[in-house]
């Protein structure tokens, strides 16, 4: 399995990337981890004539903290999220969720970057971004925007990127006191993606729910916040019967629930609720 | 396409050729390099077989481009044992009878150092957890991971 033919190049400025994207257009790919992109290819589901490496491209590395936010570097990759001390230490629910990924070889190579932009519906990366009220900042032909994950996930492998834009960075503000957030999910056992795959966070006082975000992937076309459930249980004590009755409410007002050979449009529904209770549970305790 | 030439570094011996853009780095070391031990098995990122240390990290290699390895240092199987001597992972390959048809075996060896490298004294569970991205159709794996305690104990000592 070899892919189709393309030119190859590897720009070392986030300018040279997007002057290549506007010369060759939709002809054109970027390749960041490669581990969903490279795949593709040699599956001949994508043949793009020309391949922008943006891994020569040191800016869009790493991961800094400015003014309470994480700023996250789109090329980072899943193994320096699941290492970094910083997200440890600010954000651990970044560290879990990465490490949650795949394999080790997976994680070695995959970027957060990439797999915002590839989209897939069972990727691990958008609960969290979604529970953590993430930004992607990315630059266009028209300069830079920056797009709230809730509007940024359209339909399956579908984003709000152009084709001729490049996401740069993840700007993920860092929760205040009380705060805390967990992923849990179920791993379809081949290839390690979510059938249901639940990240939470929230703010408890007293055992009172003062804050609760609830992001699911794997469940739909499109990741989704559970805001039945959220607005649930606000207000109430994190008691078993009142995370429970909030849990049942985490596949409310989504119609396009996913069906394949691993999981059942019913047993996906299930999933979500279960790992909902399971993720509120261990965050709360 | 364009061809380019690309330099790496294998097991510490430079290797320069021209290569098409969509050569995987598999083909490059195996076909090119003539280094027949890192395997292909499914081709399609799954089973690790064809797994190697690029520049400190274990890589999928039917899963990234030559072209992207170019300027790298390149770790496969055959750069492990020195002087003949087995490295320990090997030996505990050996001793512990983590291999049947072999055939896995020079990935999941090669995942194997980096989780040791990593993490010198893992739990079973660390064990398990750092090689599911390699998969063996022989062995059940409990062979496999008491090489890897053998390996973490001797490499300790
Ligand atoms: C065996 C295996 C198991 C996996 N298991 C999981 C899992 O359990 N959970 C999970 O979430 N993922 C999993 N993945 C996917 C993995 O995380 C991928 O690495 C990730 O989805 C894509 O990231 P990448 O950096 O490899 O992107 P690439 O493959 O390089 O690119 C993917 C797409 O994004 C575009 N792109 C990349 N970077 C940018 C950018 N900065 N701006 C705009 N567009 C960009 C590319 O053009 C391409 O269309 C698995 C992959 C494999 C091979
Ligand atoms: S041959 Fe590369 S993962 Fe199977
Ligand atoms: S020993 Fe045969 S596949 Fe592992």
């Amino acid at each position: 399995m070899i892919p189709g033919s393309f030119e190859y190049i590897a720009p070392s400025s986030v300018d040279e990337a997007l002057a290549l994207l506007k010369e060759n257009g939709e002809s054109a790919k970027l390749l960041a981890g490669g581990h969903s992109l490279i795949p593709t290819m040699k599956l001949r589901l994508a043949e793009p004539e020309v391949i922008v490496d943006l891994n020569r491209i040191g800016a869009l590395k790493g991961i800094s903290e400015s003014s309470g936010t994480l700023i996250i570097g789109a090329l980072t990759t899943h193994y320096e999220l699941e290492t970094s001390d910083l997200a440890h230490r600010k954000i651990p629910l970044l560290a879990q969720t990465a490490a949650a990924i795949g394999d080790v070889q997976v994680r070695n190579k995959g970027t957060i970057g990439g797999s915002l932009a590839h989209a897939d519906p069972a990727a691990d990366w958008p609960a969290a971004i979604l529970a953590l009220d993430a930004e992607i900042k990315a630059v266009g032909q028209g300069g830079e925007r920056s797009i709230k994950a809730s509007d940024f996930f359209e339909d399956l492998y579908t984003t709000a990127i152009d084709p001729e834009e490049i996401i740069t960075e993840i700007h993920v503000p860092i929760p205040g006191a009380n705060t805390k957030g967990t992923y849990l999910k179920l791993p379809q056992i081949a290839s390690g993606f979510a059938l249901a795959g639940v990240a939470v966070i929230l703010t408890q006082v007293e055992n009172i729910c003062q804050n609760l975000a609830v992001g699911v992937t794997g469940v739909s076309s499109v990741p989704y916040r559970a805001a039945g459930v959220e607005s649930d249980l606000r207000g109430k004590a994190f008691s078993s019967d009142n995370i429970a009755a909030a849990a049942e409410k985490a596949v409310d007002g989504i119609d396009d629930v996913l069906e394949d050979i691993h999981a059942s449009e019913a047993y996906r529904k299930n999933l979500a609720k279960v790992y909902t209770r399971r993720a509120i549970e261990s965050a709360a305790s | 396409m364009s061809k380019k030439v690309i330099n790496t570094k294998i097991n510490g011996t430079n290797y320069t050729a021209e290569v098409e853009p969509r050569m995987l780095l598999i083909h490059f070391i195996r076909d090119v390099a003539g280094l027949t031990g890192s395997h292909i098995g499914c081709e399609t990122s799954i089973c690790g077989a064809c797994t190697a240390i690029v520049d400190g990290m274990a890589v999928k290699t039917c899963a990234m481009l030559a072209i992207q390895a170019d300027g790298a240092e390149i770790n496969t199987i055959e750069g492990l044992a020195e002087n003949g001597d087995l490295h320990p992972i090997q030996e505990g390959f050996w001793e512990c009878h983590g291999l049947q048809c072999g055939f896995c075996t020079p990935g999941m060896i090669m995942a194997a150092s980096q989780l040791l490298e990593r993490n010198p004294n893992p739990t079973e569970s660390e064990i398990r957890h750092g090689l599911e991205g390699n998969l063996c159709r022989c062995t059940g794996y409990q062979h496999i991971v008491n090489a890897v305690q053998y390996a973490a104990q001797k490499m300790q000592s």
